[in-house]
């Protein structure tokens, strides 16, 4: 975890209110190449707006988002359309409800994105995405539509389908919590699995085990900050926090009531 | 009694051709006319600004809130006095376009609405500009959402272009009305035209089930 380069993202005081309600109350992190970072927190500690304001999903309020090569983009200034454009690419999102294209088949929702938005000629594009298809099992679903396949295949379609933009960082929400119990495994190999390939990846997720296993970087959220980071092997056994022993806790042993400490 | 089943003989050809060269013709138009007029409303009524929501919302509400055959008489006896004259057909035309415009505008607005908003985000994060977004995606869906709405409102405009015959478009209705004034048999000529009504509307539903299964998979899980 010792790096010398400059990090692929950097993000220095990030802030988003909706209404009153302040989600994010300056944030800062900063992710280097082929690293994975996984934010864990309670439900409305900010951890998915992160992602949201990478994307473009949301626009942050105050914060710089800097990537290495650009685009940097200071959202206390008005931005412009091709630095939020420029941003968006950078990245590609696996939503946590999958949001494949119904009307589309699994092939059509890998290719829609690179052909459409990023002008790769459509048998490249086919090609790249049949390769990926292969790649997490599912190269015979390629005709197939999203509403035939399990959850676990449907999400194996979004991750492809990020993929096929090929991101310079992926952003993953929650990518398992919509899941059946027993289809959460598949969706957890194939990030095993990217993760071991090289990919930069920032994923929220309360799967802790699969959290100490791949993360570089653990970050605890609650209420809008990063309340503790650090590597997941003493984040997650010996958080040095009260806040972030009280979340472990009630995660690790649900059934448990209150805390006593 | 013979003679009114030999009047209904008689008279049915001549009907059932008044409708499939007057009513059908003048309802296919109006409703594709009317379509694209209500996709550019809805659109408008979507819109963030509110010089164009504003102006798609009055259209709506002025065509929602006068009657049709009202609309009708302004565009063909109304216009003649500003100068415009129209002739019948394609003054019905107008009318009926017109309307359909209207309601359907909201029928699609609301189709628009109903895809869910994790779509929007996927299109945006594969890179899809708002043009494509709407035209690719969620256009698509949203057309699957409003063929069953979007047919009530094509079912309704057949009947209603009857009121064309007000403004001595020959279609189904008029040509009823036309036997019926010589032959004097009101109820067996008007209980025949309904019967030609009802049977256009039978095929019409046929088309909207085949249709709605054809589009099924386009609906979100």
């Amino acid at each position: 975890m010792s790096h010398t380069d400059t990090p692929l993202l950097q993000v220095t005081g990030l802030e988003k209110s909706f209404g009153t309600n302040r989600v994010l109350a300056g944030v800062d992190l900063s992710v280097h190449r082929g690293d994975v970072l996984v934010l864990i927190g309670p439900s409305g500690s900010g951890k998915t707006t992160v992602l949201r304001c990478l994307n473009g999903l949301e626009t942050p309020d105050a914060g710089v988002v800097a990537f290495h090569g650009g685009p940097t983009v200071d959202f206390s200034a008005k931005v412009s359309k091709a630095d939020r454009t420029a941003l968006r690419d950078r990245s590609a999102m696996v939503f946590q409800h999958h949001n494949l294209f119904p009307h589309l088949t699994v092939l059509q929702n890998v290719i829609e994105g690179p052909i459409q938005a990023h002008g790769v000629p459509r048998a490249e594009a086919v090609a790249r995405a049949e390769k990926l298809l292969a790649r997490v099992g599912l190269a015979e679903k390629r005709d197939a539509y999203p509403s035939e396949l399990s959850g676990g295949q449907q999400q194996r379609v979004g991750i492809v389908r990020a993929l096929a933009l090929q991101p310079q960082l992926l952003l993953f929400d929650e990518p398992t919590s919509a899941l059946d119990p027993e289809l959460v495994g598949e969706v957890l190999t194939v990030l095993r699995e990217l993760a071991n390939e090289g990919w930069t990846m920032v994923i929220v997720t309360h799967e802790l085990g699969f959290a100490r296993e791949v993360a570089d970087e653990v970050l605890f959220f609650d209420e809008g900050v990063i309340v503790e980071r650090g590597a997941p092997a003493e984040l997650l056994r010996q958080p040095k926090k009260e806040r972030t022993r009280r979340f472990l806790n009630r995660l690790l042993r649900p059934l448990d009531g209150p805390d006593p400490a | 009694m013979n003679d009114i089943w030999t009047l209904m003989l008689d008279s049915f050809w001549p009907m059932l051709l008044a409708g499939l060269t007057g009513t059908i013709p003048l309802s296919l138009a109006s409703f594709a006319i009317g379509l694209v007029i209500a996709l550019g409303m809805a659109l408008l009524r979507l819109s963030r600004n509110v010089v164009l929501s504003g102006f798609a919302r009055f259209y709506i509400s002025v065509i929602r809130g006068t009657p049709l055959l009202v609309q009708l008489f302004v565009i063909f006896y109304g216009l003649p006095a500003v100068g415009v004259v129209i002739d019948p057909f394609p003054a019905a035309i107008i009318a009926f376009s017109l309307n359909v415009g209207g309601y359907a505008a909201e029928v699609i607005r609301a189709a628009i609405l109903s895809v869910p908003r994790g779509q929007w985000e996927a299109a945006h994060t594969v890179g899809l500009s708002h043009r494509k977004t709407l035209t690719r995606i969620i256009l698509p869906q949203a057309a699957r959402v409003s063929v069953p709405p979007l047919s009530n409102t094509f079912i309704s405009l057949v009947k209603d272009s009857s009121l064309a015959s007000l403004i001595l478009v020959s279609e189904l209705f008029r040509q009823a009305q036309n036997i019926a004034a010589f032959s004097y048999e009101f109820m067996a000529v008007y209980l025949e035209a309904a019967l030609i009504y009802w049977l256009f509307c039978l095929v019409l539903s046929f088309g909207q089930n085949a249709l709605e299964k054809r589009l099924d998979r386009h609906v979100a899980h």
